[in-house]
Formats: C-alpha cells, sequence, structure tokens
C-alpha cells in the first residue's frame, strides 16, 4: 500500500493541480475545458514540441527520472507516462490561470475579442 | 548541446512564436505578465517537490549551477517558453474562430 502511494507521487502532484485549478472554471466561469476543441488546438503543438524536448534529454542523460516516485508506465523513448500528462495538464493550469485574469480584469485586452 | 543553451533557445523561441509567426503579441500585454507571475508561483511549489524530492534529477555537466527552490536555473526558462508557447497558441486559436465566425454572419 505504501509502495503503491510513493509510486503514485508524481501522478499525484498533477492530480491536485488538476483539482486545485478546477474552481477556476466551477466557479470563476473560465470556460477552458467547455471550449475543449480550442484548447486541444493549443496543447497538440505543446505536447508534441515540449515531448521531443524530454526525450531529447532523456537520451542525452540531462535528467533522469526516480522509478520509485512513478507508476512504471514508459512510453517509447524511455519517457515516463507522468511527463506526457504533465504536457497536457500545465498548459492547462496556465490557460485557466490567464481566463481567471481576464474574468476579474476584464477590461485588459488580449487580441481575440470579437 | 547543454540543457542551458537549449532552455535560452526554447525562451526566445517561445517569443519569436508570439510575436512574429502568431502575431499574438502576449509579451506586451499585461494579462500575460499577470498570468506568468501567478503560474511561475505555482511553478516553484510543484517544480520544488519534483526537483527536491527528487522524483526528477539533473545531470551536472549539462546545467550552469544555480538552483532556485531546488530546481535549476534553466527550468524557469523551460516554463516559461511552455506557458509562452500555450498562450499565445490558446489566443491565436480563438483569433481564428472569432474571425471564421464573423466571415460567416456577413
Amino acid at each position: 500500500m505504501r509502495a503503491l502511494l510513493t509510486h503514485s507521487t508524481y501522478l499525484l502532484i498533477l492530480a491536485a493541480c488538476v483539482i486545485g485549478t478546477l474552481p477556476l472554471e466551477v466557479l470563476l466561469h473560465t470556460g477552458v475545458y467547455r471550449r475543449w476543441p480550442r484548447l486541444l488546438a493549443a496543447l497538440v503543438p505543446v505536447v508534441v514540441v515540449f515531448g521531443c524536448w524530454d526525450l531529447l534529454a532523456i537520451h542525452q542523460h540531462t535528467w533522469f527520472y526516480a522509478r520509485r516516485y512513478l507508476i512504471g508506465v514508459f512510453l517509447p523513448g524511455r519517457l515516463p507516462l507522468e511527463e506526457l500528462l504533465f504536457f497536457l495538464v500545465i498548459p492547462t493550469c496556465a490557460v485557466l490561470t490567464f481566463e481567471a485574469v481576464r474574468v476579474r480584469r476584464p477590461e485588459w485586452p488580449v487580441g481575440d475579442e470579437q | 548541446m547543454s540543457y542551458t543553451l537549449l532552455a535560452v533557445i526554447g525562451a526566445v523561441a517561445a517569443v519569436v512564436l508570439d510575436w512574429a509567426v502568431l502575431r499574438t503579441r502576449l509579451v506586451r500585454r499585461r494579462v500575460f505578465w499577470t498570468t506568468y507571475a501567478i503560474v511561475v508561483f505555482f511553478q516553484f511549489v510543484t517544480n520544488g517537490l519534483l526537483t527536491g524530492l527528487p522524483i526528477v534529477s539533473y545531470n551536472p555537466e549539462r546545467i550552469v549551477g544555480p538552483r532556485l527552490v531546488y530546481a535549476p536555473v534553466e527550468d524557469l526558462l523551460f516554463g516559461f517558453a511552455m506557458i509562452t508557447m500555450t498562450l499565445s497558441l490558446w489566443v491565436w486559436a480563438g483569433r481564428r474562430a472569432a474571425t471564421a465566425k464573423l466571415r460567416a454572419s456577413r
């Protein structure tokens, strides 16, 4: 049980990021998840670019992952599943923050106004 | 190539994407820097956990040395590049949808 929890550490950190930003969508009505095709359009290039950067860094031994904190699912190139999720979760948190700032400061222009 | 050099290139490339490629020009906007200030605070928390436990550790030969909340300074540039690229794409996708809607209504 304890080992399982340790192996879920990275995954739990990512889950905390998702749960922690959920009030922005629910209470501030950021509408980010609601506009999922637009979110996906922003996320896909980020996942590709930063996923490749990660693969390169693993290949060049720039950084290493501690297996005891990972669930143990690896994608081609020894990329931990958690890393792929990181590139989906963190950018989504950033978009949620961005839209939350807009909700609170509607007078600040962004450039996508109709 | 060292992580240091790649991180500098990544941050510059993200600004070029925002300014000249997608032309969203978020780096001149208040909303962008306010968002970044909030995000970077939480980056110190989550990345501090990732690098402090450490879930991820770095080859000392590939980083310049100084660290901020356990993480190599390069991570700051990595994060900046990722956030800038994401937000620029998000606004670009939104602007495209708004333009298409406007055209359809004419």
